[in-house]
């Protein structure tokens, strides 16, 4: 009985605890939602509420729905403005092509790293973190010319989108790289071993089992890769001169006016622009704890 | 990987046999790199490189017309090669920006990380912990929630602190003016908390001012729940059954922390924080969108003083030579950290 007592107290205050955690997890999120359907479009609410007064969602209809007017190809013909939905098509192209190359060139490399006693391959892992500690800021500049120089049909592949998702999978290569060969050492040699006595060649073992058998950090790859080509802007700002090519992420980093910034509106749109991501990380929550293997290395 | 080590005399022949499957076995593994290798090569090394060679010369806007391909662009437009003078001025405040101060600049991001990471992990392994309990209500759901600050894009997280510091209206003034008008307390509803200059914790601390405290915030917020991951996976690798043995050998709740769950986590949670280390050193969203490295440069990280060099001053020169110290700062403090886990390691075994 008294046992029994000390348990339910236990249990009272660990919901204490995780209650008082989540207030502070949730205030900073809360208070963005308060913005967004705030009607008035501004940083300046006089007080705190969850629900201000004349709540709408107009900013959310604005954002959706109107033209981007400082997005447009010609300044004067809102009909060559961009809009949510392309921007949001060129996001989801940029995103994907980011996660599909993180995940066939990685998985591909993390395979040899995980599975051949090759010459180099010391060398090879602690190459990835070295250029996980090399700074990009000056890169920028070379990296500027260097794809200005490669040529796609008859433009450089700077301008495309296909060039920020080179640039975007190349940065999350390394530590993809090392997450999926820490979870490919996980996976039992037998299991391979037993395959290849049956006639199985290599690449099929590595397509029929060990790719199978990894799907958690194969989620994680995708989740960070997304996450990378979904939000950066700099690059794309940098080098992106189409607004036909504009991603999301730089129609947000738009809103940030010299003077002043349409606070509802940038809300919202953070809002907008937060949800795919949010979701894809419940989609692969189950995941994320068993596939996140940055503690599985070994030399 | 050991390479075949000789307990035993191997002859000249099976040696050259093992050679030439390792040249094979080489082959195949190579080709299984070449794409992922081939795409790093171009993006990522060639730029690194090319910075390094920056950083040896005075490059600045004028130089961008510079093109290695074209030779007919080397005269008008190549940078001079001056050694190592940025690096000089570097670290002997020679340059010509605002409060730029190398020593002070190191402290405060050497600080700054440490301070972050200790935070980050005892956050995480702490409500890690606190969710690892069986019997627990709403388990799937905390955790769900718990992700959130790690899932909303950090310029997004960013931008929303320094709207929350405004010293007018943001929500913390605003929290502040709430709790006085329902406790009746008194408490200043107009802290400036982004540039107020004098430290609220003198001493050796006084380098630090409010706005250390308050990007610190924002980037615990935000860190937390990498390592709270981390650690849930790792607490749940260990069997249930070592707690049950140690329980019926009389150990304490203190005790089974002590000599099962730290140790046990531990090969999980090191490498995870040196990346966590790695990643804090060089966070740029919440420094650069939040206090601006003010008041006065003295919330400034080495990263933003480099990407300002570029996109203020464009120095590029110096800038690489900047992104250069800080790699060399990361590789000691890795080091330093791999031979302090080591010394532990050895002795838990």
């Amino acid at each position: 009985m008294h046992r029994k007592r000390n348990e339910i107290l236990k249990q009272i205050g660990l919901h204490v605890f995780l209650i008082l955690i989540l207030l502070l997890v949730m205030f900073p999120i809360l208070w963005i939602f308060s913005l967004a359907v705030d009607p008035r479009n501004i940083d300046k609410p006089l007080e705190l509420t969850l629900i201000p007064p004349g709540a709408s969602l107009a900013a959310f209809r604005r954002v959706l729905l109107e033209p981007w007017q400082l997005l447009c190809r010609n300044p004067n013909d809102p009909s060559s403005c961009m809009t949510f939905l392309l921007l949001l098509k060129n996001s989801l192209i940029v995103a994907l092509g980011t996660s599909l190359i993180a995940v066939l060139l990685g998985a591909s490399a993390a395979y040899a790293f995980s599975r051949f006693n090759f010459i180099g391959r010391q060398a090879g892992m602690m190459g990835f973190i070295v250029l996980l500690m090399l700074p990009a800021s000056a890169t920028l500049a070379p990296l500027f010319v260097l794809l200005s120089q490669i040529r796609i049909g008859d433009e450089s592949l700077r301008l495309t989108l296909v060039g920020l998702m080179l640039a975007y999978g190349s940065g999350t290569l390394p530590l993809a790289i090392w997450n999926l060969k820490g979870y490919f050492d996980t996976v039992p040699k037998e299991l391979e071993e037993a395959a290849r006595i049956d006639g199985a060649s290599m690449a099929q073992t590595f397509l029929r089992i060990i790719l199978p058998l990894s799907v958690p950090a194969i989620a994680v790859t995708i989740l960070f890769a997304f996450m990378s080509g979904w939000t950066e802007f700099i690059l794309a700002w940098t080098f992106l001169e189409n607004p036909e090519r504009f991603t999301l992420a730089m129609a947000l980093r738009s809103m940030q006016g010299q003077f002043a910034t349409p606070w509802s509106d940038f809300a919202a749109m953070s809002i907008l622009m937060s949800i795919p991501i949010v979701l894809l990380f419940f989609a692969l929550q189950r995941y994320l704890v068993s596939g996140l293997t940055v503690g599985g290395v070994k030399g | 990987m050991a390479v075949v080590e000789a307990s035993a005399p191997i002859s000249a022949a099976t040696r050259r046999d093992s050679l030439l499957k390792r040249v094979k076995d080489s082959r195949t593994a190579w080709l299984y790199i070449l794409p992922a290798g081939l795409v790093m090569l171009v993006i990522t090394l060639l730029p690194q490189l090319y910075q390094v060679w920056m950083s040896f010369t005075d490059y600045r806007i004028n130089h961008l017309r510079f093109v290695l391909f074209k030779p007919d662009t080397w005269e008008r437009f190549a940078p001079t090669f001056v050694g190592l003078e940025n690096y000089v001025k570097i670290v002997t405040n020679d340059l010509a920006i605002q409060n730029y101060d190398v020593w002070r600049l190191l402290l405060f991001n050497v600080t700054w990380t440490v301070v972050n990471v200790i935070f980050h992990v005892g956050l995480g392994v702490l409500i890690a912990l606190a969710l690892n309990n069986k019997e627990l209500i709403g388990k799937r759901l905390y955790r769900a929630l718990f992700v959130l600050p790690w899932a909303v894009p950090g310029y997004i997280t960013a931008l929303t602190w320094r709207n929350m510091y405004d010293y007018r209206f943001g929500a913390f003034n605003l929290l502040l003016a709430e709790v006085n008008s329902v406790l009746g307390t008194n408490l200043p509803t107009d802290t400036r908390w982004l540039e107020l200059t004098n430290p609220p914790i003198g001493g050796p601390l006084s380098f630090l001012p409010l706005a250390f405290y308050a990007v610190l915030l924002a980037n615990v917020w935000l860190g937390w729940p990498f390592m709270m991951v981390v650690a849930t996976g790792a607490l749940q690798s260990i069997p249930g059954e070592l707690y049950e043995a140690a329980s019926i050998d009389g150990a304490s709740g203190w005790q089974k922390l002590w000599t099962i769950t730290v140790p046990l986590i531990r090969p999980a949670m090191v490498p995870a924080i040196m990346l966590g280390t790695i990643l804090t050193f060089n966070q740029f969203n919440v420094i650069y969108f939040i206090s601006e490295g003010g008041p006065f440069g003295r919330t400034e990280i080495l990263i933003t003083q480099a990407f300002k060099l570029v996109y203020e001053q464009r120095l590029y020169g110096v800038a690489a030579a900047f992104s250069i110290v800080v790699f060399f700062v990361l590789l000691i403090i890795t080091l330093l950290q791999n031979r302090v886990t080591r010394a532990t390691e050895a002795y838990y075994a």
